[in-house]
C-alpha cells in the first residue's frame, strides 16, 4: 500500500473544494478570509508533492512564494477590513453594496 | 506502511478541520481549527521531505497568520451572528467540487503526457534546508527580493490601514500641540458620551 502522487493531488483537490465552498458559502468578510487561507495550503500541499515525487526543487520555491504572498494578503486585507468595520461597523458580505450592483 | 497511516491520518484531520473551518457559526472555533490544521499540514511537508517548509508552515502559519487573525479578530463583534442565508447549499457544495476539479484539470492537463525533466534535482547529499538555500539565493534571487519588497510594502500598508491617528507625527509636534491634540482627543470623547 505505497502512497502514490495521485494520494496527494486528489486530497489537494479535496482541500481546494472545501476552500471554495467556504468562499461561496460565507458572507461573513473574516470567514472568507479563512477559506482563502485554506485554498493556499491546499495548493501548497500539491506544489511540495510535486517536488517530492519528481525529484525537483521548484515545487518547493513557489509554495515558498505562495507563503509570502499569504502573509502579505493577510496583513492587507485584515488592514482595509479594520478600516471598513471602524467605518461602518459591519463585516457583512451583503451590506458592502455602496456600488450598487 | 508507516507512510500510509500516517497520510491516511493526517488526511482524515485536515479535512475534519477544516470543514469545521468552513461550517461553524463561531468565529473562534473556525480560528482554532484553522490553526490546528495548519499544524497538521506541515506534517505532510515533513513526510514529502520537505523539512525547512514544514518548519516555515508552522511558523509563519500558526505563528504569524493566525496570530493576525486573533489581532484582527479582537476588533470585531464575533459573538454577534452574521446572517447567512442559505439560499441554496448542495448547489454550491457541488459548484465547488467542480470547480476544484476543473482547476486541477487544467494545470495537470499539458504536463500529463509530456516527460517532465527536473530543473533543479533533488540532492540528498546536503540537506533540505541547505539545499533550498543554494536553489533559492542562486535561481530565484530576484523573485526572493521581490518577496521581500511585496512583505515590506504590506506592512506598511497594514500600519497606515489598522493604525490610528497617522496624519500627526509625535515626534516632529512641539509641546503645546502634542498637549493641544490630547486636549480636544479628550473633549471629542467627552462630546461623544454626552451624545
Amino acid at each position: 500500500m505505497e502512497i502514490t502522487l495521485t494520494h496527494y493531488l486528489v486530497l489537494s483537490t479535496l482541500l481546494f473544494a472545501i476552500g471554495l465552498i467556504g468562499v461561496m458559502r460565507r458572507k461573513n468578510l473574516l470567514m472568507l478570509f479563512f477559506s482563502t487561507e485554506i485554498l493556499l495550503n491546499a495548493v501548497n500541499i500539491g506544489m511540495a508533492a510535486i517536488s517530492h515525487y519528481r525529484g525537483d526543487y521548484t515545487g518547493q520555491m513557489f509554495a515558498f512564494f505562495i507563503i509570502a504572498i499569504a502573509a502579505s494578503e493577510v496583513a492587507v486585507g485584515l488592514g482595509l477590513l479594520i478600516v471598513w468595520y471602524k467605518r461602518t461597523g459591519k463585516i457583512d458580505l451583503d451590506q458592502m453594496t455602496s456600488m450598487r450592483g | 506502511m508507516f507512510e500510509a497511516i500516517a497520510f491516511y491520518l493526517f488526511a482524515t484531520l485536515i479535512t475534519v478541520m477544516f470543514t469545521i473551518t468552513v461550517m461553524t457559526s463561531q468565529a473562534l472555533y473556525a480560528l482554532t481549527a484553522m490553526a490546528a490544521g495548519m499544524i497538521f499540514i506541515s506534517a505532510f511537508f515533513f513526510i514529502l521531505g520537505a523539512d525547512f517548509l514544514g518548519a516555515i508552515q508552522i511558523i509563519v502559519y500558526t505563528g504569524a497568520v493566525m496570530a493576525i487573525y486573533a489581532f484582527g479578530m479582537m476588533f470585531f463583534d464575533t459573538t454577534r451572528n452574521v446572517i447567512e442565508k442559505r439560499s441554496n447549499p448542495r448547489f454550491v457544495i457541488v459548484l465547488g467540487a467542480f470547480a476544484a476539479v476543473l482547476v486541477v484539470f487544467i494545470v495537470l492537463a499539458p504536463i500529463v503526457t509530456t516527460n517532465l525533466e527536473a530543473h533543479y534535482p533533488i540532492d540528498l547529499a546536503v540537506g533540505n534546508t541547505q539545499a533550498i538555500g543554494m536553489v533559492l539565493f542562486t535561481k530565484y534571487l530576484v523573485p526572493f527580493e521581490l518577496a521581500a519588497i511585496m512583505l515590506l510594502v504590506a506592512m506598511i500598508a497594514g500600519i497606515v490601514l489598522a493604525g490610528k491617528k497617522m496624519d500627526k507625527s509625535l515626534t516632529l509636534m512641539a509641546e503645546e500641540e502634542i498637549a493641544l491634540m490630547h486636549a480636544s482627543s479628550v473633549s471629542e470623547t467627552l462630546e461623544e458620551g454626552a451624545h
